[in-house]
């Protein structure tokens, strides 16, 4: 599925011909990341990160896949595995420090990823499936990475998976029951950090298979655009490789080389130095938060102090997965028929608004549980949940856009007369 | 690297080679060879980690083994033999003669000098490495009085040298150096 004027892959080659009779795997390659997908001509560098987020997923899964073959999932030896691979498996640093710091990348990515989605309303039709799969390739992605952090078997990976099983430990009723189900002890024990070493093993694979339904939804209507404006004749589009292999390129190069001051420079920067201490069932520390990632959800699970007909409990630990799963609701909650930000003046401001919430958020989830900081993560909670479902409505309804291009062209190039005369698709060029 | 051809724009020398050509080319060489440095670590990674290096080599204490006994040790996770020949067993390596054997050794070759009763060999056989009887008291010797493979067959004599059976080889003799009158380290 792709526009009409997109190129054929044609071999030359003999041998490929006879590849592409009986396997066609060059030409889906073509079709996918190769002259064979026309990309809207004005992309700017906010669309490199899908493309960073799969590198990013390749990268964990290879050094990943490296760990495993010196790690040991068992609460005794875990820990001391872990120190084996820094000081006696040959560049076993260098792959703890690159998958440790390449998680963080990954979120990284994927928040601007989304973050770009948020502001150029990337989950309007004809894309909400995109953006659903999206959001279900982010909460797998947490869940790998909550478990990933959980193997080390320091103190902030116990009392992380003590806290988190803990939150379904506030159900109702059942809760206690699925909490020592899913850990299959009393508390985090040798069956938990086993279990969650096969699923975090696992989980990756679950995660680019997601990924390749996303890249196919994506493929029916193409890219998005900075201007929201839909492709409308070739002249909008360049074919993704030379042009988009090169940009993708460029963002890639200078993503590394922030991945590799954090890998080579300051490996712990994003650690907690407590993980550093072998796990102890009688000692919680001082300052028990997540990975940095997770800090919004966190202030957002911990916002909640006081019983509202539901206990304290559970209504934090509703909050925190309802903050995400708004995000399914976001292509039905924003009813505006312009896409780009860039045109929505009012939108634009209350996009920055919400920047500037999940940044409170971020650092209060970071912060020790005490005022002010949550007098603030309320604050910052509700008015999170009330840009979405209140605000976002509103504001589609109310505000006046800004007037929109013609097309893509006339955006770049400031004038389309062929498209313009009607004269469009297949003849442009 | 024709890929850009289609604009409009392009400017081609007269010998049809673009400026962008070079940048191409130069990009694309510049990320080849990080992604094969790359490659270093991620095969260095499978080779032996410094823990298993540093316990590559086996010190024994050989003053309590009198003629005729043996001692199974471990000498980089398999097993190594030592044993004191008797006075018979020696006599009995050195009435082979060395050229009609299947690998041509003396005893003297397989032992060091001055220590010419003390035979160090694995204790794996050559053939397809399952370890050797013999070594331990009422084990059998084969029919050379050495050691013998339970797997396929094979028969050692009393320096370990290969006589019958499948195995192409003697039992191999690690490398190792006595410290003292009775200690050897092996490796």
């Amino acid at each position: 599925m792709s526009f009409p004027w997109a190129k054929q892959y044609e071999p030359t080659n003999p041998l490929m011909k006879y590849l592409d009779e009986k396997l066609p795997l060059p030409r889906l390659v073509y079709n996918a990341v190769g002259a064979g997908y026309p990309v809207p001509r004005n992309l700017s560098y906010m669309w490199n990160f899908g493309v960073l987020a799969g590198f990013c997923l390749v990268l964990q899964i290879v050094t990943g896949v490296v760990l495993a073959m010196h790690y040991a999932a068992n609460d005794a030896v875990a820990f001391d595995s872990v120190e084996h691979i820094m000081r006696d498996v040959n560049w076993g640093w260098l792959m703890r420090y690159a998958h440790a710091n390449g998680a963080s990348f990954f979120f990284i990515v994927i928040y601007l990823h989304i973050f770009r989605g948020f502001y150029y309303s990337s989950y309007k039709a004809p894309r909400e499936m995109i953006w659903l799969i999206g959001v279900v390739i982010f909460l797998l992605t947490m869940a790998t990475a909550f478990m990933g952090y959980v193997l080390p078997w320091g103190q902030m990976s116990f009392w992380g998976a003590k806290v988190i099983t803990g939150l379904f430990g506030a159900i109702p009723l059942v809760g206690e029951s699925i909490q020592v189900w899913l850990l299959g002890g009393y508390a985090p024990d040798n069956a938990a950090l086993n279990r969650f070493f096969s699923l975090h093993f696992l989980l990756p694979f679950v995660i680019a298979g997601v990924v390749i339904l996303h890249i196919w939804a994506l493929h029916i209507p193409g890219s998005s655009n900075p201007t929201g404006v839909e492709v409308k004749s070739e002249s909008d589009t360049l074919p993704f490789h030379p042009y988009y292999t090169a940009k993708d390129g460029l963002g890639l190069a200078v993503f590394l080389i922030f991945y590799a001051a954090f890998v080579f420079f300051m490996p712990n920067a994003l650690g907690h130095p407590d993980n550093y201490i072998p796990a102890n069932p009688l000692s919680t520390p001082a300052l028990i938060v997540p990975e940095w990632y997770f800090y919004p959800f966190y202030a957002i699970l911990r916002a909640f102090t006081f019983d509202f007909i539901l206990p304290a409990q559970l209504w934090g630990v509703l909050a925190m997965f309802a903050s995400i799963l708004v995000w399914f609701f976001l292509p039905w909650l924003d009813k505006s028929p312009v896409r780009s930000g860039r045109y929505r003046p009012l939108f634009r401001k209350f996009f920055w608004v919400l920047m500037v919430d999940m940044a409170v958020l971020f650092y209060c989830g970071g912060a020790h549980a005490e005022e002010p900081y949550i007098m603030i993560s309320q604050i910052a909670t509700a008015y999170y949940f009330l840009h979405f479902l209140v605000i976002l409505p509103i504001i589609s309804s109310i505000e006046k856009p800004e007037p929109l291009p013609f097309s893509i062209t006339e955006a770049v190039l400031g004038s389309d007369e062929k498209a313009a005369q009607g004269d469009s698709a297949g003849t442009a060029a | 690297m024709a890929t850009t051809t289609d604009t409009a724009d392009t400017v081609v020398a007269e010998d049809g080679v673009r400026r962008r050509d070079f940048i191409e080319i130069a990009a694309v060489a510049t990320a080849g060879v990080g992604g094969i440095f790359t490659l270093i670590p991620l095969i260095s990674q499978m080779s032996m980690s410094k823990d298993v290096l540093a316990d590559s080599t086996t010190e024994l204490d050989i003053s309590a083994l009198e003629p005729g006994q043996s001692i199974k040790a471990i000498f980089r996770k398999q097993p190594v033999f030592v044993r004191n020949l008797t006075q018979a067993e020696i006599d009995a390596a050195n009435a082979v003669d060395v050229d009609d054997l299947r690998d041509a050794e003396s005893l003297a070759d397989r032992t060091l000098e001055g220590h010419e009763n003390i035979l160090v060999v694995m204790g794996v056989c050559t053939h397809l490495g399952c370890v050797p009887l013999g070594a331990a008291q009422g084990e059998i010797k084969g029919e050379f009085g050495g050691y013998f493979c339970p797997c396929h067959g094979s028969h050692y004599d009393t320096a370990a040298r290969i006589r019958k059976g499948p195995a192409p080889t003697n039992l191999e003799v690690p490398e190792y150096t006595f410290t003292s009158d009775t200690t050897i380290v092996i490796g």
